[in-house]
């Protein structure tokens, strides 16, 4: 089972019209809100790195399908996908980009260091690979209090390649913690393709020689995501211990906005589009089905583009912190 | 002439020990390898092995005695060839060991270093004891672990992790006996493995658990410092106060004896600097407990370096739960009118004995327990110094952007009108820790040095 790498039930990739609606909403509320970071930050509003999610949105979104409440969520710096999936506030996300007294961290968190207590989402990451220790220590939370959650620990094939990530897999295979480790393998370690930088490529085996089951997942489909996410999921909850999905997807700009993407070819990157984009097979699947027309999803993308615009007024209006605000939340009282 | 068989040392810090049984009687054929003796230490119980083989001729120390010096012969053996004849004449000079190599772990600094002070009415009463408390003698290992045994009691959320912490009761033994009371859920062997547990640890504590994060060494967390930093002490601050991170890192920081320099470095400076950690080194014994029991209960990360050499050491603490000391307050352990000493750790000691020396020759030094280098309790030490006028500083760490510096500058910037003399500082040399026990006891601090230091801030050289 751990190594053949075949996804979860791929026999079960059906889903109802209304969970379809839900994801492509969702996915597309990720890239209308990307895109428009990527232009608030061409503006200047929006400082520092930031790592955009476009291409990548079927992952957080199927996975986001299976959680349940007191599920935690962490992830590295490309983590505005994820909040926005697990439910955080798009004006919160943007005022903090924006590096505003509203934004979740009050404006001294940035792009890469977000979090909500409320919605167990544990951040966004800056050093690579150090959300997967943490991850699985909110894993061992949930064992040692007995409850039934599970840590959803997300990080990249660049990632994958961190001592740290092995010494988590162990330790979380040793005591059967419940996390789920998604690798989302979009190919590309800032400039760096997969194949120039592991020795071995597939990466569902990373957890391999610590007898973790690892399943290849196709990461730009929301569907497959999600079957594969339950089953890990499910090995979680009933005490089996950690899963690695590989989660093959794809993103479309650079590393950072500052990255011009020399290392791959604009050929590449137009056949994924064309031909893999997790929006646009979801819109198909709507189609296809007769769950919605064209009308109903031009509606829907209507009302997706209005939260992103608000959420981008927002994080304009909302004023920059109080300089009080420098010396607040070092210590607890 | 027969072979002395001497009391062998143990471990790097062993001085003495206790001859729990001989597993041998005079007549006995023995053979190299052979298991002679049991020897406990405060740590452990050991086993004596045969290095030649021999007959046992005469056994010198009888089983159960206490205070066996390391080296002393403890027993006769007679080689090939030999017979009782070769005893004849022959006398032990227990005073004198047998090899005139000195003892593994004891280095030449216990020649330059007076022993510890042990004499109490040196020590002024501590105010945070309340009058009348019953006291009661504790190693600080066990006043460490007596800290989170009680804190483990009082909260369930508490628990504690690192290597060797469970079932081998830890490898200095500051765990011993959590694992029998608390089981294996909240005492939780890791492997080696430190960058990941102290973030799977943080990650526990950000989901609200309290974990006591033992690193074997302080050495060795240096594979586990990014999470330390980036993750544990960053968090609130990067998520606007949203998160806590109530955990604690601790085990035994500095110089243990004879240990090299990759095992023997004092990180107080190091983790001092970062904002958003508390950072303590307690010396006695009590402090060692009630500032543990307050770093658990603390909402904040804590760095809790505690010293190899001060394991062993006998103090009396408060009895009963509720000893808390608050964290961030210096102590003034000896009172004095000439100088200031201000250390931590175990430079306390040799700031203690100094004192001692310099009191022969009347010189009076106030000597200033920091007990927390973050927050520092500044205050205290400029108070002594507008008092004495002198400040000298004593730490196991480098001078360069070391303690002693901030010490330094922070009596300079508050207390400059009241200084008659630059501060000076006594630190480890500026190198990695030599193994050879004569470079080793020059390159660190100790009592002459600190005195050379205090004569050189009155100018009396």
């Amino acid at each position: 089972m751990a190594d053949d790498g075949s996804a979860g039930a791929k026999s079960n990739l059906t889903a109802s019209g209304e969970e379809l609606l839900n994801y492509y909403q969702d996915m597309l509320l990720i890239r209308r809100f990307e895109e428009r970071a990527g232009q608030l930050y061409g503006m200047g509003h929006i400082g520092g790195f930031c790592h955009l999610y476009i291409g990548q949105e079927a992952v957080v979104v199927g996975m986001e399908a299976i959680k349940r409440e007191g599920d935690q969520v962490i992830t590295g710096y490309r983590d505005h996908g994820h909040m926005l999936a697990c439910g955080m506030d798009p004006k919160g996300v943007m005022a903090e980009l924006t590096g505003r007294r509203d934004g979740y961290s009050k404006g001294k968190g940035g792009s890469m260091h977000m979090f909500s207590a409320e919605e167990k989402f544990y951040g966004g990451h800056g050093i690579v690979g150090a959300q997967v220790p943490l991850g699985a220590g909110l894993a061992l939370a949930n064992k040692y209090r007995g409850d039934s959650h599970v840590s959803f620990t997300y990080f990249g094939d660049g990632a994958s390649n961190q001592g740290q990530i092995f010494e988590a897999m162990n330790m979380a295979k040793l005591w059967k913690l419940p996390v789920v480790f998604v690798i989302e393998n979009n190919q590309y370690a800032m400039g760096t393709a997969v194949q120039r930088a592991h020795a071995e490529t597939h990466l569902y085996r990373r957890g391999a020689s610590f007898g973790i089951p690892g399943f290849e997942v196709d990461g730009m489909d929301v569907v497959a995501v999600r079957e594969a996410g339950r089953e890990a999921a499910e090995r979680a909850r009933s005490g089996e211990g950690p899963t690695v999905l590989e989660m093959k997807t794809y993103r479309y700009r650079g590393h950072s906005m500052s990255d011009p993407a020399k290392y791959r070819t604009r050929d590449e990157v137009d056949q994924v589009k064309e031909q893999s984009d997790p929006i646009e097979k979801c819109k198909q699947r709507i189609l296809e089905g007769g769950h919605a027309d064209e009308a109903q999803l031009k509606a829907i993308d209507k009302k997706v583009k209005a939260v992103v615009k608000e959420a981008a007024d927002f994080s304009l209006a909302s004023p920059e912190p109080d300089p009080s605000e420098l010396y607040t939340d070092v210590l607890a009282d | 002439m027969p072979t002395p068989i001497l009391m062998p040392a143990l471990s790097p810090t062993m001085e003495e020990g206790t001859l729990a049984k001989w597993l041998v009687k005079p007549g006995d054929q023995i053979e190299a390898g052979q298991t002679l003796a049991e020897i406990e230490t405060d740590k452990a119980t050991m086993e004596v092995e045969a290095v030649d083989e021999g007959t046992i001729a005469k056994l010198l120390i009888p089983e159960g005695t206490e205070q066996v010096q390391v080296n002393a012969p403890i027993a006769l053996l007679l080689v090939e060839g030999e017979d009782e004849s070769a005893l004849e004449g022959y006398e032990i000079d227990s005073a004198t060991p047998a090899d005139s190599a000195p003892a593994k772990g004891e280095s030449t600094t216990q020649t330059v270093a007076p022993a510890a002070p042990t004499a109490s009415s040196q020590m002024m009463d501590d105010p945070e004891i309340p009058p009348g408390m019953n006291m009661v003698e504790t190693h600080l290992r066990d006043a460490l672990r007596d800290a989170m045994a009680e804190e483990m009691r009082r909260d369930e959320a508490v628990f504690v992790m690192g290597e060797e912490v469970a079932q081998y009761q830890g490898a200095y033994k500051v765990t011993r006996g959590l694992l029998e009371e608390f089981g294996d859920r909240r005492v939780i062997d890791t492997p080696i493995t430190e960058y990941g547990f102290a973030g799977i640890g943080t990650g526990a504590a950000f989901a609200g658990l309290r974990p006591v994060v033992e690193f074997m060494t302080w050495n060795f967390a240096m594979q586990a410092i990014d999470h330390i930093i980036n993750s544990a002490a960053k968090t609130r601050y990067m998520s606007g106060g949203q998160m806590a991170c109530p955990i604690v890192f601790r085990g035994p920081n500095g110089a243990a004896s004879r240990v090299g320099a990759q095992h023997s470095q004092d990180y107080a400076s190091w983790y001092a600097h970062v904002p958003g950690l508390t950072v303590i080194a307690p010396y006695s014994v009590a402090d060692a407990k009630g500032l543990l029991k307050a770093a658990i209960r603390s909402p904040n990360p804590v760095v809790f370096l505690e010293h190899e050499l001060l394991y062993g050491d006998v103090g009396e603490v408060p009895e009963g739960q509720d000893f808390v000391l608050p964290i961030g307050k210096a102590k003034t352990v000896r009172s004095g009118e000439d100088v200031t000493i201000a250390s931590y750790s175990r430079g306390v000691q040799f700031a203690l004995s100094a004192a001692d020396i310099l009191a022969e020759q009347d010189i009076s030094a106030e000597v200033v327990d920091l007990r927390t280098l973050r927050p520092l309790d500044v205050e205290t030490v400029v108070q002594s110094v507008k008092k004495t006028n002198r400040l000298v500083t004593v730490e196991e760490g480098w001078q360069h952007m070391g303690v002693g510096a901030e010490l330094g500058w922070q009596v300079t910037q508050h207390g400059f009108d009241y200084l008659d003399a630059p501060p000076l500082r006594v630190t480890q040399e500026d190198v990695p820790l030599p193994y050879a026990a004569n470079l080793e006891a020059m390159s660190l601090p100790n009592a002459d040095k600190v005195v050379a230091a205090v004569k050189r801030v009155l100018y009396l050289d």
